[in-house]
Formats: C-alpha cells, sequence, structure tokens
C-alpha cells in the first residue's frame, strides 16, 4: 500500500506551521520558544559561569552543556518528571548538534548551560529543541560561527517526507525517523540519528531534503532575532 | 575588490557573511573563514576604512585592562579578596592593591571589604586563561556605601553613558540621582528620594531595551520631565 | 544578596514603600493562560509580574486508598527548572519544591474543591488520579501563589479522557465532561521584614524576610496556612495578614472566573 497523503493535506517535502520567539525567560541570559505544528520547546540560556565540579574544568576552553527534559503533560501517557535515559542520550547529541557552532574559546574554565524543555510534543522535539537552543545561545550573545537548524526526515510508508507528525511516526505499515541537524553556511551535518529502515540512496535523498528544509527554518530562526532586536537596528 | 554585503549599521546574527574578499580585516565580533568575513554575534555592522567589525546587542562582559568596574566580595584568602564582577571567573583584589592606605599584613581583611560588600575597582591584568586582577588603588575606586545596585547587560553600558556622558549625565540632573556605571554593567544610583531612584532604573532599563533606537535621547527626556 | 541592596532594602520599607515601587499591600499584575499544552487533560501559565510558572494536569487510573475506596484523588508535583532561576540546581526535587507542592495540594484537598468520590469508577477497583504538575519557568519570588493559581487554572479547564471498562484502557484522544472542581481555593503570600507586612514578595523580599505566611482561603474561610522562613510571628501579625489574604484573593478570584 503506497501512503498517497498526509493527514494534514502537507506536501512530503513541506513541514508544518513553524513559529519562532527570542527572549521569553527574563531570567536566563539567552532565551527561544520554538514551535513546529503542535511541538513547542523552550530554551535557556545560562552563562559562560563557573563549571563545578571543579575536575570538569577545561583550562583551554570553555563546555557547552545541554539538558533536554519533557514536562510530564507533553504526551498523552504522562511521563515521571526527572531524568530518564532517553532525555540523556537527547540532551548529548543536542550538546553534539551545537557544539561544532560555538566558540568558547574565550571562556576558560567555564560552563554555557542549556536547558531544553518539551512543553507540548507531537513528534520531532529534539529538533524543535536544537533550533530553540541555537537561537537562545545567539540570544545570549555566545560567538557563534553559524545558527544551526534542525528537522527530522524519513520516510512513511514508501514515500520520503520532511516533518514527521506523531501520527505519521506511528503509522501502521511502518515509518523511519531520521533528525538531522546542518550548519546552514556549509550544508554540514551535526546531528544524524535513524530509526527506522530504509535504504542508503532514500538516506542521502532525504538528507537533501533536510538540507532543502533546514535553510527555510533557518530564515525564520534569523527572523525572530531581527524581531527581538528591532528597533535597536539603524 | 572586497564585496561588502551587509551595509554599515546594519544588524546581523551569527553566521551571516558581512564581507567577501581579502581586502577587508576581521576587527571584533567578527571571524575569517576562507576569503569571507562572517559575524559571530548578534549586531550591527561597522566598517571603518577596512576593518569590518560589530557592535555587539547582547552579550556578557569581557574583561578588559584598565576598565574601571564595580564589584561585589564573594571570598576572601590569605592574601586578598575574590571580587564578582560579572565574568564566569571571580577577579582577584590582592592586598597590597587594596588601598592607597597602608594595610598592616595581620589585618582583618573583613574589616576593610567585607562579604557581599560592593567597591568600585580597576582591572590591571589580564590573563588568557580568565584570572583578572583588580586594583583599588587610584581615584575614586572605593568602597560603595548606600544606594542600591542593578545589573544591566555589559554590551549595553556606552549607550548608558552616552557620547562624553552626555546620557548618564542627562539622568544624573534630571533625577538628582548619583549614578556610577561600572564597564561590566553593574551600575549603582543613591538618592535621599526612593522615587527619584526608581526614575532612574526606569531610565536605564529603557536605555538598556531600546539601546540603539534612533531618538533616544529625546525619549529619555520625556520620561524625565 | 549583596550588602547594599539589603541594607537599601531595609531602608526602604521604613519610607513605606518597596523596591520595585510597590505599596505594601499591592500585588503584582496577575496573567493567567490556558489550554498551553494540548495533550495535557488540562493546562495553564500563570504569571506574577515577572514569575512564571506553567502546570499539566493528566489523568490515570489506579486503585483507592483502602481507608477510600469510593474516592479518586490527586498527586501534586512540583519542579523547580534550572532554567527558571540561576541558582536552581539539578538533581532530585529540592524540599522547596516539595514544600511548593504540598502547599498547592493542601488548599486544594483540604477546601474541598474537588469532588473525589465523583473520581470513582469502580469502587474499591477503579478510581481517576488526577496528576498535577507544576514548573517554575521564571522565578521573581512568590512562586507558591503562582502555582496554586496555575493548578486552579488548569484544573477548571481539564476535560475528563474517556476509560473503557471493557479493554481497562483510557483514551486520552477522546475527552469530555469537566473535572468535578466546584471551589477556588487561592492562596496569597505575605512576607514579613522587620516589623513590616508586605502582600507577593518579589525575589529579593523573599531572600531577605523573616517570615512568610501562606493562607488558602476561599471567601472568608481559610483551608490552609504555611508558616515559612526562619522569623516568628505575632498573633496581631497573623490577624493583620489574614485580612490581607482574604482582601487580596477576591482579584485573583475574578481573574480565574474570566477564564
Amino acid at each position: 500500500m503506497s501512503y498517497t497523503k498526509r493527514k494534514d493535506g502537507r506536501k512530503f517535502d513541506e513541514m508544518r506551521k513553524i513559529k519562532a520567539e527570542v527572549g521569553v525567560i527574563k531570567n536566563a541570559n539567552g532565551s527561544a520558544k520554538f514551535q513546529i505544528g503542535d511541538t513547542i520547546a523552550i530554551a535557556a540560556v545560562y552563562g559562560p559561569r563557573n563549571l563545578y565540579p571543579k575536575f570538569l574544568q577545561n583550562p583551554e576552553e570553555g563546555k557547552l552543556r545541554c539538558n533536554y527534559n519533557m514536562l510530564s503533560f507533553s504526551v498523552d501517557e504522562r511521563i515521571r518528571p526527572g531524568p530518564s535515559r532517553r532525555s540523556k542520550e537527547i540532551g548529548l547529541v543536542t550538546e553534539r548538534a551545537l557544539s561544532p557552532t560555538v566558540n568558547l574559546k574565550e571562556f576558560p574554565n567555564a560552563v554555557v548551560d542549556v536547558f531544553v524543555e518539551i512543553i507540548q510534543a507531537d513528534a520531532g522535539t529534539r529538533c524543535a529543541g536544537i533550533c530553540a537552543a541555537a537561537m537562545a545561545l545567539a540570544d545570549a550573545g555566545i560567538p557563534m560561527k553559524d545558527l544551526v537548524s534542525a528537522v527530522s526526515v524519513g520516510k512513511v510508508g514508501d514515500k520520503l517526507v520532511v516533518d514527521l507528525d506523531k501520527s505519521e511516526e506511528d503509522y501502521e505499515e511502518g515509518a523511519t525517523d531520521m533528525p538531522v541537524a546542518i550548519l546552514p553556511r556549509s550544508d554540514e551535518i551535526s546531528l544524524l540519528q535513524l530509526d527506522g529502515e530504509m535504504e542508503a540512496k532514500e538516506i542521502i535523498k532525504a538528507l537533501e531534503m533536510a538540507k532543502k528544509a533546514c535553510l527555510e527554518l533557518n530564515k525564520i530562526q534569523k527572523e525572530a532575532i531581527r524581531k527581538k532586536y528591532k528597533g535597536e537596528g539603524k | 575588490m572586497g564585496k561588502i554585503l551587509v551595509k554599515n549599521k546594519e544588524m546581523v546574527v551569527p553566521g551571516e557573511v558581512i564581507v567577501e574578499g581579502m581586502d577587508y580585516l576581521p576587527a571584533g565580533n567578527v571571524f575569517r573563514e576562507n576569503d569571507k568575513i562572517i559575524a559571530e554575534t548578534i549586531g550591527l555592522v561597522n566598517v571603518d576604512n577596512r576593518l569590518v567589525k560589530l557592535i555587539p546587542l547582547t552579550g556578557f562582559y569581557k574583561a578588559k585592562k584598565n576598565d574601571v568596574v564595580i564589584g561585589q566580595v564573594r571570598n576572601i584568602t590569605f592574601s586578598g579578596w575574590l571580587m564578582d564582577i560579572g565574568c564566569s571567573d571571580l577577579a582577584t583584589l590582592n592586598l597590597r592593591d587594596a588601598s592607597s592606605d597602608f594595610i598592616d599584613k595581620k589585618a582583618d581583611l573583613t574589616k576593610i571589604y567585607n562579604f557581599n560588600d560592593t567597591v568600585i575597582a580597576k582591572i590591571t591584568n589580564v590573563t588568557k586563561t580568565g584570572y583578572i586582577d583588580l586594583t583599588m588603588r587610584g581615584p575614586g575606586l572605593t568602597k560603595l556605601r548606600g544606594g542600591r545596585l542593578i545589573k544591566v547587560a555589559a554590551s549595553k553600558v556606552p549607550r548608558i553613558i552616552g557620547k562624553q556622558g552626555s546620557m548618564i549625565h542627562i539622568i544624573k540632573e534630571k533625577t538628582n540621582c548619583k549614578v556610577i556605571v561600572g564597564q561590566n554593567g553593574f551600575v549603582w544610583i543613591q538618592s535621599e528620594d526612593p522615587v527619584n531612584e526608581k526614575k532612574a532604573i526606569d531610565t536605564i532599563r529603557l536605555i538598556e531595551k531600546e539601546s540603539a533606537t534612533e531618538g533616544l535621547t529625546e525619549k529619555v527626556e520625556g520620561l524625565l520631565k | 544578596m549583596d550588602n547594599i541592596n539589603k541594607e537599601y532594602l531595609m531602608q526602604i520599607l521604613n519610607k513605606k514603600i518597596r523596591t520595585d515601587g510597590r505599596k505594601f499591600e499591592d500585588y503584582r499584575d496577575i496573567e493567567i493562560e490556558t489550554d498551553i499544552s494540548k495533550n495535557a487533560e488540562g493546562s495553564a501559565k500563570v504569571r506574577i509580574g515577572e514569575t512564571e510558572v506553567i502546570v499539566g494536569v493528566k489523568l490515570e487510573v489506579g486503585t483507592p486508598y483502602p481507608d477510600n475506596p469510593d474516592e479518586g484523588t490527586i498527586i501534586v508535583g512540583a519542579e523547580f527548572l534550572q532554567m527558571a532561576n540561576p541558582e536552581f540546581e539539578s538533581g532530585p526535587p529540592s524540599v522547596q519544591s516539595v514544600e511548593l507542592s504540598r502547599v498547592v495540594d493542601r488548599g486544594i484537598r483540604e477546601s474541598k474543591a474537588i469532588d473525589f468520590k465523583k473520581l470513582c469508577i469502580e469502587e474499591g477497583k477503579k478510581v481517576w488520579l488526577v496528576l498535577i504538575d507544576i514548573y517554575a519557568i521564571n522565578d521573581d519570588g512568590n512562586m507558591q501563589d503562582a502555582a496554586s493559581l496555575a493548578a486552579l487554572a488548569a484544573l477548571s479547564n481539564t476535560k475528563m479522557p474517556k476509560y473503557d471498562k471493557e479493554t481497562e484502557k483510557v483514551d486520552y484522544k477522546e475527552r469530555k465532561g469537566k473535572l468535578p472542581l466546584s471551589k477556588m481555593p487561592i492562596e496569597c503570600s505575605l512576607a514579613k521584614i522587620g516589623e513590616h507586612i508586605l502582600v507577593d514578595p518579589g525575589l529579593d523580599e523573599e531572600r531577605l524576610l523573616d517570615a512568610k505566611l501562606t493562607v488558602a482561603s476561599i471567601g472568608n474561610k481559610i483551608h490552609a496556612m504555611q508558616k515559612a522562613g526562619v522569623g516568628t510571628l505575632k498573633v496581631e501579625e497573623v490577624e493583620t495578614m489574614l485580612k490581607l489574604a482574604i482582601e487580596k484573593n477576591k482579584k485573583a478570584l475574578e481573574k480565574i472566573n474570566k477564564k
């Protein structure tokens, strides 16, 4: 059976509706909210600040530390509050997705903390979290080579698609989810995971789709940053 | 010939290419990648001759030699004080630099500057690994008494002070407050009248929020009428 | 807290004004937004000044306590997210967050705001558990009041999911009918600093306060109280605080009833 039509009427390479906002948490040095379809992530950045325990300190450069968490009520079946194996892993891959862009040479022994919270989940939460975190890091004034964008691509039934929602992830005839983060200026990939089943040439094709989508995302992220600092220009 | 892609005073965000070609030199908050100069932070482009830099619109305090800052005592050691000046590491004020007056080596250091005291100090040295040395020997470098302290983004300090101190002059004059702005964004305000102090703080917050809007001076004057 | 701002706060209070320009009995502006997370059966965001708290309600089916076989119950939890305040640390819930959630729990439970009997599905076997999770997003003082208000706002917009007795499964996609919430026990916190009594303490006031009293009330009836802080309270001070709490709760009640 062929997957002929997406439930919400999107084209196969079309993302859901996106909203981005910068500066949502007063106490944080930088913060942002990112919504794609019904997935909502907020990110806050604190630092550079002193890193404890001290043995983790690096006198040559600062450290980026990312924490990912889903609020208990962000999904149908309540999640027990507190860290899980899944959230720890996603924190780690988020860190890796963002690290190639941040320049922490000027902050020896310090840490830049990124906290990502998923308020509402409809698939693609780690990518939404990375998009929010990249904006929050820029808002905090952390020196960066590029603004990372991330989207999940994959295969639903027999079709390659961009930005799977939960119903597509759960597609009964099989779905493959492949979250990708891209440094848009160089097209380099900083997050790549896959769950499901795809052929090598499909993966390459899906990566091209992700690249295109990330460029679009990147525009929205930059626009949101400009909006906060607007009035400060000219 | 090099090509400037972004106009002077336009806003850029990290990763945006400002200049193509090797005729220009990266100066601050930008970096070179092959033949391109690229923004490293959110800021306004400033091209001066062949130097390309950004005036940052956000960010934290980067300690520089000779900056006069406001600091707070966080710890006391055998030989001096450790001060929070808004950097990730605490800055060191050595006993011998602590005052123009003579301090006996056996003195109780808490009697001179106690925990959580606030002082004006000058940065004498910054190492690559982030160590910062302070001195309080010099005119105007002293412990602050009374008043209140607020923190603003260090990137906004130049606007709060204004050209040749014009903005801070307006605030002081119209609110009748004493105001001292540390380069690190720690701001001390004092007056007899809490209403005036509140006014001065509201004004500083307004400047922080709209730091580069056209006609900010008029706006400030309007608020302080 | 640094000495300058500490002394300043004490001095300015003697002039009968607060550091943010408020009078002693002034509550900050309250904003309530409901339905902020659609996978929750009910949710809300509350802002008191710059303090922001979000609450989500989930429903699960569980077994009743043996002493109340025909009653469902509430389970309140709170997490002080590290994003809310640079001083919050990672790890298991802090004592403060446990206290906050317990005080929210008592306000709702003791005022019998929810008819627990109506949460019974099958006596002695199956009842609804109402899981109320509180998250601090930005801490600018008095998260207690924000949390309790957000919990009430979320409960008032909670819809019951469908329970299939045959399959013993909950269908979260099909929600209808309201949660049996009949009362609004509003919490109001008051700080004592020196001789002064302040409504709705901000972050700097919270750091310096000698004592704090949180009062949960409906109309003139008090249903829960919690005294915090290391200092003590005189009877007259308690009297003043209760009067203020009852008075202030009217405004919050209006706000929440509009939702």
